[in-house]
């Protein structure tokens, strides 16, 4: 079996507060493969950000890492020292966020930071590193790249300012890449273009990355397996097509439900009532029960189970055994 | 701490009549006889202490210092309550209005801000004194004091709160009030200015600090407060003609309570600061 | 059915001009953004007419000039038949203007945090001179919050109870036409249903007049009647939902149609769009959308399109 390159394993993440600890990431557990793209999707205050900040080491204090491993093909990373987690930032893991004008430097032309990135990074000479930095704009589709490479990022659209960041994230060859949001800044049109690229990129080098976003269209045409996050927690895991056709978790069925697209032709839009809540008022059991259809006594006072198939795993005591949602082609 | 240290003050300042053991201005109780006696030395005709000794009119040191405060605080308070309503309506009018109307304010106060304010409180003063007839002089002296302090310091006013209204006209709400019709004065008084007041009161706090020393330079320097109505700063100007012939306490504690007084309100401030900020919450 | 909004080769300039020394000094010219130009819609009583586009395509922009808070260079928007713009009878505009509400797109900033919800709902009301006692109470029941509410402050509700805030608000003065501008986008999936099933509900029982303004063609088609899309600031093409999603004609409006993510597109290889939107201070000569176009000819550079009529849709493009 092929080793993942990132495998997370009952990760939790603790807030100490003044009205106690909050976990804004409770036992979650995955694994992403080589030339894969794991979709996490849910809504804000899920946690989806959380576990990736944890997962870079960028967690800002007071939030720490209080039990479970995560693994970079392999090592652990997760008790990384901050100056040990910087060599590795950027040489293994590349990273992509959603406003690409703050991870570039605006003071330096976006040459200089590819190339600094693959000195730092690769050993190779000043005049190779030159070279690498104008295949890699080539090869994230910046035309002429040789006349380019020594503009500075503000002369750059929004568009092509988030191509750039993907090819400084994948510039020094890493296994694994983050990508926080990268099409939310971004007009539909462009969007297409930048989860086309992540695509061909993923397949063609063999990353393995993670998609961060609140957009169920983004994840079912980019994503090759998704996590679905609620409140801190996994909701349910599985294959993409599987997961949108036919949830398992009943927050997913009615998430997916809200969706306008799912309620094509219907007067009202299906809805979930009440919200999701908050991390300091977390309710007894099953975090969804008090919204859930389909609760239970049982759901109203242990953690409920993963229950896994071959299909898909959903954290649901009765989860559902519906026929498929949508005919899945 | 700090609050404890400038509540205190401000109460012994407010409460003087009650608690100095003297009135320093009530001629009937100085007896010349009793000048320059040291710390903690008793009265030579009483069998009263004078805890921090008197001065060379023989005045307590104590009680000069409790009616010093007294006017030093009503200077500093009145001086900033007056730059702060000045500030906040011409940074309001500039920030909101904006046009000819905030180039010409913001100008005036980038000039004000070339010459030191002590030098513009001086030029203030120089002038006021210059109008009023002699007999008059040291009762309006201290109305011209803040006059003087609080124009010299409304342009920072300005600035924040100009900058915090060109923030705030921008939000939604402000147009949501706009569309609607309501007038340009009611958006600025009832939607904006609430919401620029924070930084205002921080504001407040430290230039209170600062009017304080203002005065106190301004009364040092012989320009202030008249030596009949001595603030802290007449007090410490009185005290550093003794410093070096022995007579120290003259000029010690009047320093050390105008010290206590600007630290603990900056501190204040600084506190202020961080308790509004909800970043920080 | 009549006519409630109808806009009239509606024009908007914006001065993006270097300060007037740099000029002088540089010799160079004003310079002129031109972010709506020459537009003309016309919204049905009771109907939802949504303006879609991407970034740039002043879409807001015109929101902003039908409900009075940006002024129209150019052209006239009629409320009621009564024209707001260009008309010096200072009455009558009020008197129109007060048949008009927005709702925004930041529920954030949208509600003054000092204020209590009470005052921020009764505030329309009270410049009408409507009544206002029990008011608060009885719209914060209709857009489904408790009438205690009616005593916080708005950073003690979440975004979408801040959003049902802004509705209640909208509603106090009784209007007939609401701007909508981007409702919804700053809202979560599962909120953003909420609150597209009241706005549906509120529009159906008190019949409103929506100008539903938004990037996102799902919420659009879900929420319009009619739909006008917008490139560069002009209408390329504005047609009834059923006919529009069914076919598109302007090769703008397929393109867009094909980049939208699908919840059904697994592993879909889609045609890349071509391109970026390009800059709206020099927009390219002709049909503004030529460079990107699969369709474009010499004529599509160098002459503008004129809107025609294709069915019931309204075209502007020289090929379709």
């Amino acid at each position: 079996m092929v080793q993942p390159v990132l495998s997370i394993k009952s990760l939790v993440v603790e807030i100490p507060t003044r009205k106690g600890v909050l976990r804004p990431v409770d036992q979650v557990s995955y694994d992403i493969f080589p030339g894969e793209i794991l979709g996490i999707v849910g809504e804000s205050g899920a946690g989806k950000s959380m576990t990736g900040n944890a997962v870079i080491g960028l967690l800002e204090r007071p939030a720490r890492i209080v039990s479970g491993n995560v693994l970079l093909s392999g090592n652990p990373i997760h008790n990384l020292s901050a100056s040990e987690f910087r060599k590795i930032r950027g040489k293994k893991i590349g990273m992509i966020f959603q406003d690409p004008l703050t991870s570039l430097n605006p003071l330096l032309t976006v040459g200089e930071q590819l190339v600094e990135t693959i000195i730092e990074h690769l050993a190779v000479s000043k005049k190779e590193a030159q070279e690498r930095a104008i295949a890699a704009l080539e090869e994230v589709g910046i035309p002429a790249a040789r006349e380019r490479i020594g503009s500075y990022p503000h002369e750059f659209s929004g568009g092509m300012r988030q191509r750039v960041v993907i090819a400084l994230a994948l510039c020094a060859e890493p296994d694994f890449v983050i990508a926080d949001e990268p099409t939310t800044a971004l007009d539909v049109s462009v969007q297409a273009q930048i989860i086309a690229l992540l695509k061909r990129l993923c397949r063609e080098r063999g990353v393995g990355v993670m998609l961060v976003t609140h957009d169920m269209g983004v994840i079912a045409e980019a994503a090759d397996r998704v996590a679905v996050m609620y409140a801190g927690r996994l909701a349910e895991l599985g294959a993409v097509r599987d997961v949108l056709t036919a949830p398992k978790h009943p927050y997913t069925y009615g998430l997916m439900g809200s969706t306008p697209l799912a309620s094509r032709g219907l007067k009202r839009l299906k809805q979930i009532p009440g919200s999701m809540p908050r991390l300091g008022a977390l309710p007894e059991g099953c975090a969804f029960s008090p919204r859930c259809d389909f609760a239970q006594e049982v759901c109203k006072t242990g953690s409920s189970p993963f229950i896994a198939d071959e299909d898909a795993q959903a954290a649901c005591w009765f989860p559902l055994q519906h026929t498929k949602l949508r005919s899945s082609k | 701490m700090s609050f404890f240290v400038v509540v205190s003050l401000i109460m012994g300042a407010i409460f003087a009549p009650l608690l100095a053991p003297y009135d320093p201005f009530d001629p009937a109780t100085l007896n010349l006889m009793n000048g320059f006696t040291g710390p903690l030395t008793p009265n030579q005709f009483t069998q009263d202490v004078f805890v921090l000794g008197t001065d060379d009119q023989g005045r307590d040191v104590l009680s000069t210092i409790l009616f010093g405060m007294r006017i030093s605080l009503f200077v500093g308070f009145s001086a900033v309550f007056l730059a702060m309503i000045l500030g906040v309506i011409l940074g309001l009018l500039a920030g909101y209005i904006g046009g000819w109307l905030d180039a010409v304010i913001m100008r005036v106060a980038d000039v004000q801000l070339t010459f030191p304010s002590i030098l513009v409180a001086m030029l203030i003063f120089g002038i006021a004194k210059g109008v009023t007839p002699a007999e008059f002089r040291d009762q309006v002296a201290i109305w011209v004091l803040i006059l003087a302090i609080g124009l010299s310091d409304w342009v920072q006013f300005a600035r924040v709160v100009r900058g915090a209204t060109l923030v705030e006209r921008q939000k939604e709400y402000v147009q949501a009030a706009q569309l609607i019709g309501r007038a340009n004065l009611a958006v600025m008084l009832k939607h904006i200015l609430p919401n620029v007041l924070n930084p205002v009161l921080v504001i407040a706090t430290i230039s209170l600090a600062l009017a304080i020393i203002a005065e106190a330079t301004l009364s040092f320097l012989g320009v202030g407060a008249p030596p009949t109505k001595p603030s802290l700063g007449t007090l410490i100007r009185i005290g550093q003609e003794y410093m070096f012939s022995g007579e120290w306490w003259i000029l010690f504690f009047p320093a050390i309570t105008l010290l206590a007084l600007a630290l603990s309100i900056n501190l204040l401030g600084d506190w202020l600061r961080d308790a509004l900020n909800p970043r920080l919450r | 059915m009549s006519v409630i909004v109808r806009a009239k080769a509606l024009r908007r300039l914006f001065d993006v001009s270097k300060p007037w020394l740099n000029r002088v000094v540089e010799r160079e010219p004003k310079a002129f953004l031109t972010a709506v130009a020459d537009v003309d819609f016309e919204i049905e009583e009771g109907s939802v007419y949504a303006l879609v586009g991407e970034s740039g395509s002043g879409k807001s922009t015109i929101g902003k000039m039908v409900v009075g808070l940006t002024s129209a260079t150019d052209g006239t928007i009629e409320i009621d038949g009564i024209a707001i713009t260009g008309n010096d009878q200072k009455a009558k505009i009020s008197e129109a203007r007060q048949k008009l509400q927005m709702i925004f797109q930041d529920p954030y900033a949208s509600l003054n945090p000092r204020w209590k919800v009470r005052d921020i709902i009764a505030e329309p009301a009270k410049l009408r001179g409507l009544e206002i006692k029990g008011l608060p109470e009885r719209l914060l029941q209709q857009v489904g919050l408790s009438p205690e509410d009616a005593d916080k402050y708005p950073h003690e509700f979440s975004g979408g109870q801040r959003q049902r805030i802004c509705i209640a608000r909208a509603l106090s003065s009784e209007p007939k036409v609401i701007v909508c501008d981007e409702p919804t986008s700053a809202l979560d999936v599962s909120v953003q249903s909420q609150v597209l099933n009241l706005m549906s509900d509120l529009q159906e029982q008190l019949g409103l007049t929506y100008l539903f303004i938004s990037h996102d063609l799902t919420v659009v088609e879900h929420m319009a009647d009619k739909i006008g899309v917008l490139y560069l600031g002009a209408l390329v093409e504005e047609a009834p939902k059923e006919t529009l999603f069914a076919s598109p004609l302007h090769p703008y409006t397929r393109m867009l149609f094909d980049a939208a993510p699908r919840l059904d597109g697994f592993g879909r290889e889609i045609d890349v769009p071509k391109g970026e939107i390009p800059d709206p201070i020099n927009p390219p000569p002709g049909c503004s959308f030529h460079p990107r176009c699969p369709l474009a000819t010499s004529l599509c550079k160098t002459v503008r399109p004129q809107m025609r009529l294709i069915g019931d849709t309204r075209v502007s493009c020289h090929h379709v």
